[in-house]
């Protein structure tokens, strides 16, 4: 047990392939608490931005600038009254959601956030990632069938039919990116999401840039289908609050409905993971070819622990800036603990840094590697998060038949014509 | 980039796997013909897919699985959903479950079954235990042409191993695409 549980350190690939089920498991366990977390962080920041966006504070009474209001609407949310309409059909009611986290949750198994910090690398890679993604659906489809009332009915037909319309444009531009992973020596290309990384830095730029503009038209249909795919704003007609009243989830509450929340958060960053993955490198740093000096390898490891020492600033300077009425003691000193915390995290991600220059420290070494892949990673992933509270600020809801006309008449066409360009631009450059 | 396959390493194939995935197909197989409801049958009949791409999965054909997922589970199904929401539930329930046509499918069925016994019990006899040789590195053409043969022109052919299998596939596909057309169109 331990020499299987040992001997997967230092290894060059995934535990998924190399057929170590603790590691996956372990993979599996840190992938899921990671993205709980990042979706209570998200939570939080989507409505601070929001109401910055709108000129208002936003949470400020739990917890310093509210920063615990996500643990106290879960809490809320728990303890909640669980209702199920006495209508509805039972089980399919109790399962919807269920549906919906499932597909959401899925897709992490094979998105790459290192060249093997990854649960499994299989070869379709990104085939599985869409078809999973594309089951997410049927949690809307059946949660608004089964509520057994109007608004939930209509918003699952208009998801329904608006997931299925993006989904078509949305592969068209996969495709496109697939293409360009084939122009190497052998021809042959790759739905392996690793291989597509590899690929990208084999050829020396993110497809974002590749045969511009034809990789940035299709980055920017798939960017546009993935708003569409997640139900999120401007394309929220499943649950355009001011018709539908709260479209397919209106019959949930409690727990249920936070899933429901739970599922949307986890799928925006799956999508999100594909966009980043295809088109901008995935888990490589600026420039790795370029500047592959050991001293810009250095100066870039910094990066994570000098974003975590930033973050320790501003909490220092929240701190700072508190009124210091006895009334708020205790959030005063919530927040410089915090502040110590992140400070704390900083350091130590500064001592690996450091201290892992030195191949001699194997597991320092190899430590400092993998921060490195996962810190670029989701640093790109968050620059998507932070761009999805900016669309839902900034544009209003589109009506259904212009989403649909831009899903068919718009989208389609391009990302078929970029598709076929790419192909032509493949076979004619090289 | 030499993508190398890591067969060797322990297999996921196990046969608790199989066993699971055969008994969830066949469970919710049965499900699909016998609730009366026609949204529980279809997504009973989604649960039978998802459970045949993991048994494709489990025969170290990923692309087939995943192709499952995306068109049938993911595509398919959710036109299906799509309609049969619009269904009325309550009057469709108390219609009649099978139609005349049942006899007819328990014939095909029957037959299926004898098949595959057959199979099962006489397939090293029956079924070719060997597998055309593929050089590496050869395209997607040369595989097919080795496969399912292929025109010489002047009117002549080539066969290739799997060419009647192949043909037959062709022949079912023209038949349902021509009821489709038929069933779609009122006046032809």
């Amino acid at each position: 047990m331990l020499n299987t549980m040992m001997s997967y350190l230092g290894s060059t690939v995934t535990p998924g392939e190399a057929g170590n089920q603790f590691w996956a498991l372990i993979y599996v366990l840190i992938i899921f608490a990671g993205v709980s977390v990042a979706v209570m962080a998200m939570n939080w920041l989507e409505r601070k931005a929001l109401a910055h966006f709108q000129i208002r504070l936003g949470p400020m009474r739990v917890g310093p600038h509210g920063l615990l209001q996500p643990f106290a609407d879960a809490l809320k949310l728990m303890l909640k009254e669980d209702i199920i309409p006495s209508e509805a059909d039972k089980m399919v009611f109790w399962v919807a959601p269920l549906i919906g986290l499932l597909a959401a949750f899925t897709v992490y198994t094979v998105i790459p956030f290192g060249p093997s910090q990854a649960v499994s690398d299989m070869n379709i890679g990104i085939l599985f990632m869409l078809g999973v993604s594309s089951l997410g659906v049927l949690g809307i489809v059946t949660a608004g069938w089964a509520s057994n009332s109007h608004y939930p009915l209509i918003g699952a037909l208009r998801s329904s039919a608006q997931m299925v319309s993006y989904e078509v444009a949305m592969g068209l531009a996969v495709v496109s990116a697939i293409m360009m992973t084939s122009m190497n020596s052998t021809g042959t290309g790759t739905l392996s999401m690793i291989q597509i990384v590899q690929a990208q830095q084999h050829q020396g730029i993110w497809f974002l840039f590749k045969f511009f503009p034809l990789g940035f038209i299709a980055f920017v249909i798939f960017a546009i289908a993935m708003v569409a795919e997640t139900n999120r704003a401007p394309f929220d007609m499943a649950e355009a609050e001011s018709e539908l009243t709260a479209g397919f989830h209106t019959e949930y509450s409690g727990l249920r409905w936070s899933l429901f929340m739970l599922a949307e958060y986890a799928a925006m960053i799956a999508v999100s993971s594909i966009a980043v993955t295809l088109w901008l490198g995935g888990w490589m740093r600026p420039f790795p070819n370029f500047l592959n000096a050991p001293a810009w390898g250095f100066f870039f490891s910094l990066f994570p622990g000098l974003t975590f020492a930033g973050l320790a600033a501003i909490a220092f300077i929240g701190t700072a800036r508190m009124p210091s009425d006895s009334f708020f003691k205790i959030q005063r000193a919530g927040l410089a603990i915090f502040a110590l915390l992140l400070a704390f995290l900083a350091l130590v991600l500064f001592v690996v840094a450091i201290v892992g220059r030195n191949p001699d420290h194997r597991l320092l070494a190899s430590f400092r590697e993998g921060i490195d892949y996962v810190f670029w990673f989701v640093l790109k992933v968050a620059v998507f998060m932070y761009m999805f509270i900016w669309y839902r600020a900034t544009w209003p809801r589109y009506r259904f038949d212009q989403l649909m006309r831009v899903g068919w008449k718009v989208l389609l066409p391009i990302s078929l014509g970029v598709l076929i360009l790419t192909a032509i631009v493949g076979v004619l450059v090289p | 980039m030499n993508p190398t396959i890591n067969m060797a390493a322990a297999p996921v194939a196990t046969p608790v796997f199989f066993y699971g995935l055969a008994a969830a197909a066949i469970i919710s197989g049965l499900l699909v013909i016998t609730r009366r409801n026609a949204v529980h049958s279809a997504l009973a009949l989604i649960v039978t897919l998802l459970s045949v791409a993991g048994l494709y999965l489990m025969l170290y054909a990923p692309f087939v699985a995943g192709v499952q997922i995306i068109v049938y589970a993911g595509g398919i199904m959710v036109l299906f959903l799509f309609v049969i929401m619009l269904v009325n539930i309550e009057r469709a329930s108390k219609e009649r479950q099978f139609n005349r046509m049942w006899p007819v499918g328990l014939a095909a069925s029957c037959a299926l079954l004898a098949l595959f016994l057959g199979a099962f019990a006489k397939g090293k006899a029956l079924l070719p235990d060997r597998m055309i040789p593929i050089a590496e590195g050869s395209n997607t053409q040369e595989i097919a042409t080795q496969l399912y043969g292929e025109v010489l022109g002047n009117g002549q052919y080539r066969l290739g191993q799997y060419t009647f299998a192949f043909e037959i596939a062709s022949l079912l596909l023209l038949v349902a695409i021509l009821g489709a057309v038929i069933m779609t169109k009122k006046k032809i």
